[in-house]
């Protein structure tokens, strides 16, 4: 297997982008990415585009191909793929464009991701997100995809003592960071009041604990190792790209306080890495809930389990704290365009060990941790990256 | 949702029917067709059985916002239920006041409407909880 490296980053705006077609957002992000590199279309060999459910929101399948025409690829007639496991469809089209680099098969990769979420009305968003859960067993009965979340939340709560505090502090936070970044859907500071005040979805969480309804893209792309340099100075090397699976439904799980596919895949790449999560520079974290970004900080090792919600309140993750986790607001504050979410968390790491971040800017960040989970925890995809 | 699809469901939603491993005793619901622990020895072993209906309340939410199929049915309670047999299932707590449920708490099944397929199509039945008092 060769190493891979990313050569190019390149996103949208997050939020609600009324003027813009999802054609126009996969466009604009791939030709973002491909201007970054520095790459013609005469080098891409294939392109790995990531969408939840584009069929539903847009009505539009075979982003493969949408994605080959957009970008003025047709007579090239590049393979390309679209990639869908529900949230984590971005992870998991960065894990095969990982795949397709390190086997030597392909050399320069494109991966996408994309979701135009505001085309529906809002009860069609929340149908359309609960196919990511059990159809048949969880959501006929009426739960909904903030409503497993939230029964992760009591669980813990009731376990650990977390309180609705401490998960309001994961947005208040997220949403400090997504301040500082201008693609961000949010760009509002809010208190913990602002959380707790904010009106209930699934009890314990409110409006304020949960990620938005997001349009959006995100492109990458990759290049073996040995050939990045032809393409930048600034190379970033992903040193573990690992997949896992579990149950789709939640009740099915061996834990309501952990993600074990979170735990699996992380203990491998960790392994892959060679470190340890002490040596985590920075982390963007799949925080769809706000309980979701204290389960994932004790499932990547940051923290023991049950001290999420502690280490948070004490400022662990914080922008100046040891481990800051989702410098970009996350999905929380720089929005979740589901299919894009994935490749999203790419770029922000990138930019950070390359330097660029601006006002977020992490000082001497050399290893940053993406993890992009999807459903309830029934797919995860953790990617260590590291500047050269 | 077609009417085929609610239908094949009926046995296992009507009388809460899951699978068990004959060769580990493992009791599964909702019913799959493999044994995650015994896998290539559990096929054409995994048969039909019937939960008891009874369980405790592992975790549970109050949904305030609901799906379209669930619209002005909120605030509704659903638990995670952990059933006597060893299984967990995702249902609804009924007939009680939301602010008596708790982690903890005993419920069985009971046979309850659960949503209708707009004003003129099939309605749907399957398994609610109440409290055991």
């Amino acid at each position: 297997m060769r190493e891979v490296a990313v050569i190019g980053i390149g996103m949208t705006e997050f939020g609600e982008i009324w003027h813009k077609s999802f054609r126009e957002l996969v466009a604009e992000a791939g030709i973002k990415a491909i201007m970054d590199a520095g790459i013609e279309g005469e080098e891409i060999d294939a392109m790995y585009i990531g969408g939840m459910s584009t069929g539903r929101f847009v009505g539009q399948e075979h982003v493969g191909s949408l994605a080959v025409e957009v970008a003025g690829l047709e007579d090239l007639h590049i393979p390309s793929t679209r990639i869908e496991a529900a949230c984590a469809s971005g992870g998991v089209a960065m894990h095969h464009g990982y795949l397709a680099v390190a086997s030597g098969l392909y050399d320069i990769v494109v991966v996408g991701g994309a979701e135009k979420m505001t085309d529906v009305v809002g009860g069609e968003a929340t149908n359309i997100l609960a196919s990511a859960a059990d159809r048949e067993w969880e959501a006929f009965f009426g739960a909904t995809f903030p409503g497993l979340y939230a029964l992760m939340a009591k669980y813990h709560m009731h376990k650990y003592g977390t309180t609705p505090e401490q998960l309001a502090m994961v947005a208040v936070k997220n949403h400090y960071n997504g301040s500082l970044n201008p693609k961000a859907q949010f760009k509002r500071k809010i208190s913990v009041e602002d959380v707790l005040n904010s009106p209930m979805v699934a009890e314990p969480l409110h409006l304020l604990d949960c990620s938005p309804i997001t349009d959006g893209a995100a492109a990458v792309i990759l290049a073996p190792l040995e050939m990045a340099r032809k393409y930048t100075d600034k190379i970033v090397r992903i040193k573990a790209s690992v997949q896992a699976s579990d149950t789709i439904a939640l009740h099915s799980r061996k834990s309501f306080d952990s993600l074990p596919a979170v735990q699996h895949a992380a203990k491998i790449a960790y392994e892959k890495a060679g470190i340890k999560p002490k040596d985590i520079d920075l982390a963007e974290v799949h925080d769809c809930f706000t309980i979701a970004e204290i389960i994932a900080i004790e499932d990547l090792g940051f923290v023991e389990k049950g001290k999420g919600g502690k280490a948070t309140e004490e400022g662990l993750t914080a922008l100046d704290g040891q481990i800051p986790v989702n410098t970009s607001g996350g999905l929380k504050a720089k929005g979740h365009p589901v299919g894009a979410t994935g490749v999203a968390q790419i770029n922000e790491i990138v930019l950070q060990l390359r330097g660029e971040a601006n006002k977020r800017q992490i000082e001497d960040a050399k290893i940053g941790l993406a993890h992009n989970v999807g459903g309830s925890g029934g797919t995860a995809v953790i990617h260590i990256l590291e500047v050269v | 949702m077609g009417v085929a699809r609610y239908w094949r469901e009926i046995p296992y939603r009507y009388n809460l029917i899951g699978k068990k491993c004959k060769v580990c005793n493992k009791v599964y619901f909702p019913p799959r067709s493999i044994c995650p622990k015994c896998r290539r020895k559990s096929i054409g072993k995994m048969e039909d059985y019937m939960l008891n209906g009874k369980g405790t309340v592992e975790s549970y939410t109050i949904i305030h916002v609901p799906p379209p199929e669930f619209e002005g049915e909120s605030p509704y309670a659903i638990a995670l239920i952990r059933m006597d047999e060893g299984c967990y299932l995702t249902g609804e707590i009924v007939d009680c006041e939301l602010n008596e449920i708790h982690i903890g708490m005993r419920v069985e099944a009971c046979f309850r409407r659960i949503q209708e397929d707009g004003k003129r199509g099939a309605i749907y039945y399957g398994y609610k909880f109440k409290k055991i008092e």
